[in-house]
């Protein structure tokens, strides 16, 4: 809400900067958008009085004036506007002057003529256009006749207060209006505000009950409703005062009417609308909920289609509002109007905030009725405005109140100890510091030498149990004087647990091995979210209503998403990418149920995992590099279990001879390979390399103890084997013979050479291994390596055809 | 000429000879020529057997020095050989020492990732555990626990993604509260979590926003757990972040699980409190969300309001890392190109 300075000061003596009492009131009222002066970055305007004029020779539509501003000597300025008149005080901006826009004027000449200035519009001053009063859309505005040319126009156009512009928080609809601001900003400088209500003086004898009925049969959407009528008004423009009053909170002044039902709605927070009496098409009003297709037009000459759940003010059961939204224009006040309906009421919050939500017309009334409204004012703020509109549109206000519906408002009574004000605040308050606070915000409140019993006033509905109150005492005590400590330590002992350990542990092996942390995007495309599964787990959970046609569902992979980063850097010209991420894949249960989430990790590596520089010529990445990360990935967990690699030819998106599917025992735990050309084309990233792994089973698994295993000061012995094998055969089967039957000796097995080509025969192919020996306890005699070498070299021979080079 | 001028002789002219020696192998020569058996040294000792006894050990005594001064001589002269010829090869092995050295390969956390780490890590340090909720969640946890039942007002603040009525993607951490206040023993002492992880809401992305982000949520519920200790940690969180000697104010704000609720602000680090298009010109940047938590929240999480209490706090990591670091579009965090990545590098 945009709270005048000035306007605060007519009710309260404050003599703080406008700045400092912005701060105070985001520290203990509600967040500030902004404090400024509607004059900030505008200089050199003053009035001028236009004492003579003449069209220019040159121009159809330019005037020469000659403008008094309080020098000796009248200034010419050229205008170009249509209402340009003589004898009228007007702004001028001076050469020099910085008006709206940071625009700066110099003295200049038109087609021919001087001018020294300019006669400006309150548009081209800063004003925006939803403020501007419409009358003058098109011309300059005329400043009072009692304006002294020369003077700074900013007095005269309420130019030189200042604003507060406040956020308010969903509960403190109370700040949406002065008489809120006023009570709280009373209290926490401890003030006393001298708000003046103004009483009606019903001069006409007639019964508004004679005139108008109003039966609200169901109260819950419309729990008070009143009404008033004046009479014999003369549709005006609202006096200046009043003007500034609305334009400085942002409303834009239309006539004395409308004038007077804005300034209340910023005075009490209670919105009021009017209806022209006479185009009410029945004088019976009633709200009701809409009818499912119902047409309205509104106020801005849109026809809007209603649903049941809106609800509509009725005058013999035809629509005229849609209530606490926005008014009908067929009933809408103008210049012909003659007789004032003045609504006052309360509408029910959520009707109103849905309804205002679905067409899109959140307004200053509604954010109001959304937020609440203060029962005890309904009255006050119907009397107040319909006396005002008396006196400013010459009115007769009929005798008594139209009342449709009306809730009383509950006392709420809250008791609270000192002890738990203390308790819960951490606190060393007396009780005559509390009672101080209540009594600031005129919170009537007693105290029984244990117990506050403080009864709440209507206008804070936000203030209804325990904690409420402890709010309140907090706020105004200040945050600023609440001590700083830290919650006694006590024995619970805080920590990672194991598998956020060993998730964390993953992420860090894997940025040792050179790949950089992505995050991506969770809700993807249908297809991509389904792709790189695993193991085949359906299809993905989707959004009931997305936001955009790339994020529907939840993904069931990792890898697409990286694929997707992939792209973004490639077509950022970025060569070299060395990807991976941690997080959340979704399968899918049932529908109506929530997915299961498995924490998985995958990879990708684009082009070379390490950069050439002018010494080193690396090579690109090829299934070898990124299964090695994988291998030594999966070496770090320390799993137990058994890790085995086995070629899938089956995988769509994966290359057919280049892609292993990775098990743990006998459970896929998940794949490595290089993407399907295919599916390159189609993330539009060149060849690339990826795996993924569901970190569930890595996580289940028994870990590996750690223990010392110590180094034998006996020697090894090696023996290499070189043999020729059909090329089916994998390196697999034959590093798990050589281990089986290697005998007790056996410490390692290297592959060191794979051959296929000249000197070897179509359909086999060359493997060489070196066969690593050591006794732990004594140094080994050749004759046992020997022995121990020949057998497995039979079994090998014996089970895969081999022949020993 | 006796035995002695001519061994007198013999190490002057060795001695010549060593120090007219310039590289290893004429040094070689000397020794050789010298010191070795069919050297005149060894042919001066035979003719010591014509010496009287008297002479002889004398002779030999003179002759053992006139060894060793040659022998030292020649030791001398070979390291300064040896040395000037090893100095010569690391001359020629000199190398531009300012060439850039081999490319390795060292990933980085993601920058998120890494204000996440360093937010848990500090509340490990205070004794919390680490709680990560799902990111799919019912509507109950991630709403009606909260004491936001279906028509609240403040549900508008967050544009859901929802699945079914009922199923959604989280729009906060804060489902995690009322998860675990279910299931804590609460005779085992208070609890004291975080939780972090994604949150996601219906917005479109741009600079400033995104459908997908991160929170790290806060919840310590004990019997003795006050305001003032929700104002401490909250100073200890922000100093940690953004440097201690920065100022935190605390704020009133609204969320509908605590009550009462504060945000709370540091001075602006970039211009301190001055005003700067940072703090919009404010002087505070508002850093996270937080209050004592509603007595509803542990009523319907079956905790007794009565005996038990305590506060609740909201980061963001993805605003802190805005913030902190300077980045001016939230998307960057997601697109993930390798040049943003690995800009966050620096582990001290």
């Amino acid at each position: 809400m945009k709270v005048s300075y000035k306007w605060l000061q007519e009710y309260l003596d404050i003599d703080v900067k406008p700045k400092d009492l912005a701060e105070k009131l985001a520290r203990t009222s509600v967040d500030i958008n902004d404090v400024y002066s509607p004059s900030d970055g505008l200089t050199k305007l003053v009035v001028g009085y236009v004492t003579s004029l003449k069209p220019h020779p040159d121009s159809d539509h330019l005037a020469i004036c000659q403008v008094n501003i309080g020098e000796a000597e009248d200034v010419q300025i050229v205008c170009g506007a249509p209402n340009i008149a003589a004898n009228h005080n007007v702004i001028v901006a001076l050469p020099g002057a910085r008006i709206g826009n940071n625009i700066k004027i110099k003295r200049s000449k038109m087609r021919g003529e001087l001018s020294e200035g300019m006669i400006c519009a309150l548009q081209e001053i800063g004003f925006t256009e939803k403020v501007a009063p419409k009358a003058y859309d098109e011309g300059i505005w005329f400043l009072p006749e009692e304006a002294k040319p020369g003077e700074s126009i900013f007095p005269y156009l309420g130019m030189d207060d200042v604003i507060i512009d406040t956020d308010i928080t969903p509960n403190r609809g109370d700040m949406f209006s002065m008489r809120g601001n006023v009570n709280d900003i009373a209290a926490f400088y401890d003030l006393k505000p001298h708000f003046t209500e103004k009483k009606v003086v019903e001069n006409s004898d007639e019964q508004t009950s004679d005139l108008i009925s109003a039966a609200i049969p169901n109260p819950e959407i419309a729990p008070t409703y009143k009404l008033r009528v004046i009479k014999d008004v003369q549709i005006a423009d609202s006096p200046l005062w009043l003007q500034i009053k609305l334009w400085n909170a942002g409303i834009r002044p239309i006539n004395n009417v409308v004038d007077v039902t804005n300034y209340i709605l910023i005075k009490y927070g209670q919105p009021l609308h009017s209806f022209d009496y006479n185009k009410l098409p029945s004088h019976d009003i009633s709200v009701r909920h809409a009818h499912q297709g119902e047409e309205f037009v509104t106020l801005d000459k849109d026809t809007r289609e209603l649903i049941a759940e809106d609800i509509v003010v009725t005058a013999g059961d035809k629509p005229v509002a849609l209530a606490g939204t926005m008014g009908g224009l067929e009933t809408a006040i103008s210049d012909d109007t003659t007789a004032v309906t003045l609504e006052s009421a309360i509408f029910d919050s959520i009707l109103v905030r849905k309804q205002a939500r679905r067409l899109d017309l959140h307004s200053e009334s509604s954010t109001r009725f959304e937020r609440g409204i203060d029962p005890a004012t309904v009255e006050t703020a119907v009397d107040e405005a319909a006396q005002m509109i008396a006196e400013l549109a010459h009115g007769t206000v009929t005798t008594g109140i139209v009342t449709g519906s009306e809730t009383k408002p509950k006392p709420v009574i809250v008791k609270v100890t000192l002890a738990r004000i203390n308790h819960v605040l951490g606190t060393s308050l007396v009780a005559q510091d509390v009672t101080d606070i209540f009594n600031r915000l005129a919170f009537v409140s007693e105290f029984n030498g244990d117990t506050f019993t403080v009864d709440v006033p209507t206008r804070r509905w936000d203030v209804n149990i325990e904690a409420d109150l402890l709010e309140e005492i907090a706020r105004i005590f200040g945050y600023d004087n609440i001590p700083s400590t830290l919650p006694a330590q006590t024995n619970n002992v805080g920590g990672l647990d194991a598998e956020q350990k060993l998730i964390r542990s993953s992420r860090h092996v894997l940025e040792g091995l050179g790949l950089n942390q992505a995050i991506s995007y969770s809700l993807t495309t249908i297809e991509k979210a389904q792709q790189f599964q695993i193991t085949n787990g359906g299809t993905p959970m989707v959004l009931d209503y997305p936001m955009s046609q790339d994020h529907v569902a939840t993904r069931m992979n990792l890898i697409s998403g990286l694929l997707i980063d992939v792209a973004y850097n490639v077509a950022r010209s970025q060569e070299n990418i060395a990807l991976y991420e941690q997080g959340r894949t979704f399968v899918p249960v049932a529908a109506d149920q929530r997915p299961t989430e498995e924490e998985h990790i995958a990879g990708v590596v684009t082009g070379k995992l390490l950069t050439d520089t002018w010494h080193d010529k690396t090579e690109a990445v090829d299934f070898y590099q990124i299964k090695g990360i994988v291998e030594q990935f999966l070496q770090n967990m320390a799993l137990t279990g058994n890790v085995t690699f086995v070629a899938n030819t089956a995988r769509k998106e994966m290359h057919p001879g280049r892609t292993a599917d990775i098990f743990l025992d006998d459970q896929i735990i998940g794949y490595v390979g290089e993407i399907h050309p295919n599916t390159a084309k189609e993330y539009k990233i060149p060849e690339s390399y990826v795996f993924e792994l569901n970190l569930e089973p890595i996580i289940a698994n028994d870990k590996i103890a750690r223990h010392y295993q110590e180094i034998s000061k006996y020697p090894s012995i090696t023996r290499d084997i070189a043999m020729l094998v059909n090329d089916y055969i994998t390196n697999q089967e034959i590093v798990s013979l050589i281990q089986d039957k290697g005998g007790a000796f056996l410490t390692d097995v290297t592959l060191f050479d794979v051959y296929q080509g000249t000197h070897v025969p179509e359909g086999k192919k060359s493997l060489a291994y070196s066969l690593t020996y050591q006794d732990k306890n004594e140094t080994l005699v050749e004759d046992k390596v020997n022995q121990a070498f020949d057998k497995v070299t039979a079994k090998l021979i014996e089970e895969f055809d081999i022949t020993v080079r | 000429m006796g035995l002695q001028d001519k061994l007198n002789d013999l190490l002057q002219q060795g001695l010549k000879q060593v120090e007219e020696s310039v590289n290893l192998e004429s040094i070689n020569d000397v020794r050789v020529k010298m010191l070795g058996k069919k050297g005149p040294i060894t042919e001066v000792l035979r003719g010591m057997r014509d010496l009287s006894a008297e002479e002889r050990p004398k002779v030999g005594q003179f002759a053992n020095e006139v060894r060793d001064q040659l022998t030292n001589a020649i030791d001398e002269q070979r390291a300064k050989l040896e040395n000037a010829k090893l100095n010569d090869q690391l001359k020629k092995e000199a190398i531009d020492v300012t060439l850039p050295g081999n490319s390795v390969a060292q990933g980085q956390p993601h920058v998120i990732q890494q204000i996440i780490d360093e937010l848990v890590d500090l509340f490990i340090g205070m004794g919390y555990v680490v709680a990560e909720g799902s990111e799919v969640e019912e509507d109950r946890y991630n709403f009606e626990m909260l004491n936001l039942p279906k028509d609240h007002p403040a549900r508008d603040m967050q544009d859901t993604f929802y699945v079914t009525p009922e199923i959604l993607m989280r729009t906060q951490t804060s489902p995690m509260q009322a998860r675990t206040l279910e299931t804590h023993d609460f005779s085992k002492g208070p609890l004291k979590m975080v939780s972090p992880g994604k949150v996601y809401r219906r917005d479109t992305d741009d600079a400033t926003h995104s459908h997908q982000f991160h929170q790290v949520e806060g919840l310590v519920i004990g019997k003795h757990i006050t305001m003032a200790d929700l104002k401490g940690t909250l100073e200890v969180v922000a100093q940690d972040l953004f440097g201690d000697e920065l100022e935190v104010r605390l704020r009133p704000s609204y969320f509908p699980f605590t009550e009462p609720s504060v945000e709370a602000d540091i001075t602006c680090f970039n211009c301190h409190g001055k005003g700067c298009a940072i703090c919009k010109y404010t002087g505070w940047i508002e850093v996270l969300g937080a209050g004592m938590t509603h007595p509803n929240v542990l009523k319907m999480a079956g905790v007794d309001p009565e005996e038990y209490g305590g506060f609740a706090f909201g980061l963001g990591p993805d605003r802190f890392a805005m913030l902190k670091y300077g980045v001016n579009d939230i998307r960057d965090f997601y697109q993930n190109d390798v040049r943003f990545l690995t800009q966050f590098d620096q582990k001290g």
